[in-house]
């Protein structure tokens, strides 16, 4: 059985990912489709929120992986500092863009269900307020990689932003809640969505999941080795100009 | 140690702009807020410790990227490398000096800034408790940012955008004690949380900052 860390192996990461990608982007795509289809076509209206609740499909996968694509970026920055496979780095530099798309996803989705739901576009509650400042976050993360040259000094510094980010970022939630216990907060917005939930839109929802999850493995996936091929192309035009 | 403390207040006295810059920002952001919001004293009243440590964050996060720009471009921060000190006690003194020559004057100078602002005499001293607790944790985390942009050539805007998340937690608990000390209301939890950022950023930040601040001299 072949270890985990031959996968930082370049050459290897992209053989092996070839291969799986197609697959990964196949399922990905039926689970969307049939998700979403029955999410939106097939279950019932909520009997308080009618049918906006619909939109709860394409809300809570993708806010479920704003967070996880940062958790995975924490987990890449702690391998590339542990044991410095490029790999890794290159790894959570193409999951910020997609996590931070996730953001915007699950804050503008948001927003269209709470402006007929709460009667807002957006309101100052914590989890919204935590939100927004995780897409700040995704903002100065995928910014400190545009602006140094040197790849591995841009990996180096984003990884450890990566981990002080972390912190601050789970400190933000926490003081976010602390923040609006003092202010107006209406009953609306503290609905809880896993009671919301009934078993119809429960399935749904799982599959939506579960798409949601390999859209973001396949995308993470193609990103990386287009990164890797744009170092060799980059490398290769290099060593031309050398000879 | 002290030697660099000493040089780096002597260079902020001296070069000018860095000292009187951030009181300055300070004092317009003040005076601006009336002319946005409108001059109405009770609702200046209610917003006056918000907006004075809002102003007092961004009068600091102007000031920032002269951290270490200014060693960077001559060489003195190569060399300070080099010296016997361990880099997370320059980065420390770095936050210090920061702290002296651009939070602390703006600590002392908020109370004026809080008349302008009609803010409730009991608010004054937990205005001033909360930014004199919750500035070094800004000098720390800026110097953190500072560290992390050094080598670039326009950092001054990508420091802010990196920074200013960080801040959030901060900027929340320290206008709450400022709100609640207004307001005559209990005011411990904050102030702790807040003690405890300042805290927890100065015990382990400067680790960081170092280890920053080693990859962009490599």
């Amino acid at each position: 059985m072949a270890s985990l860390w031959e996968y930082a192996n370049p050459v290897k990461f992209i053989r092996t990912t070839d291969r799986v990608l197609p697959w990964i982007s196949a399922l990905a795509l039926v689970c969307l489709v049939v998700g979403l289809v029955w999410g939106f076509f097939f279950t019932p209206d909520d009997f308080r929120q009618g049918s906006t609740v619909k939109i709860i499909y394409l809300h809570v996968p993708s806010a479920l992986m704003a967070i996880n694509a940062w958790l995975m970026m924490l987990v890449a920055s702690l391998v590339w500092i542990v044991r410095r496979h490029h790999v890794s780095a290159l790894a959570a530099r193409a999951a910020a863009p997609v996590g931070a798309v996730m953001t915007v996803i699950a804050l503008a989705t948001g927003a269209i269900w709470g402006q007929p739901m709460w009667g807002t576009w957006w309101a100052w509650d914590p989890r919204l307020t935590s939100f927004l400042i995780l897409f700040l976050f995704y903002l100065g993360y995928m910014a400190l990689w545009e602006a140094i040259e040197n790849d591995d000094t841009a990996a180096d510094l984003t990884a450890i932003l990566c981990l002080v980010g972390s912190v601050f970022a789970v400190l933000s939630r926490y003081a976010v809640n602390f923040w609006n216990q003092g202010l107006h907060q209406g009953a609306s917005l503290s609905l809880d969505k896993e009671e919301n939930v009934a078993d119809v839109f429960y399935f749904p929802l799982l599959v939506c999941i579960a798409g949601f999850v390999l859209l973001f493995i396949a995308l993470v996936f193609l990103r990386t080795q287009t990164e890797i091929r744009a170092r060799r192309a980059r490398a290769l035009l290099a060593r031309e100009q050398v000879a | 140690m002290i030697a660099l403390l000493m040089r780096d207040l002597r260079l902020a006295v001296r070069a000018g702009g860095g000292f009187g810059l951030g009181l300055a920002f300070f004092l317009i952001v003040t005076v601006l807020v009336p002319f946005g919001v409108g001059p109405e004293t009770g609702l200046l009243t209610r917003i006056a410790p918000g907006v004075l440590w809002i102003g007092a964050l961004l009068a600091c996060l102007l000031s920032l990227d002269r951290i270490f720009a200014l060693d960077w471009e001559d060489g003195s921060l190569d060399l300070l490398a080099t010296a016997p000190l361990p880099m997370e006690g320059i980065v420390s003194i770095k936050a210090l000096a920061h702290w002296l020559t651009t939070a602390l004057p703006l600590v002392l100078v908020a109370p004026v800034l809080g008349l302008l602002l009609n803010l409730p005499g009991p608010g004054f001293p937990w205005l001033v408790a909360s930014l004199a607790i919750g500035t070094p944790a800004l000098s720390v985390i800026g110097t953190f940012g500072a560290a992390l942009t050094v080598g670039l050539k326009r950092g001054g805007l990508l420091l802010s955008l990196l920074v200013l998340p960080l801040y959030v937690p901060t900027l929340i608990f320290g206008a709450e004690v400022a709100r609640r000390g207004a307001e005559g209301l209990d005011v411990q939890t904050p102030l702790l949380m807040l003690a405890g950022i300042s805290f927890g950023t100065m015990a382990l930040l400067p680790f960081a900052s170092a280890a920053v601040l080693r990859i962009n001299l490599r």
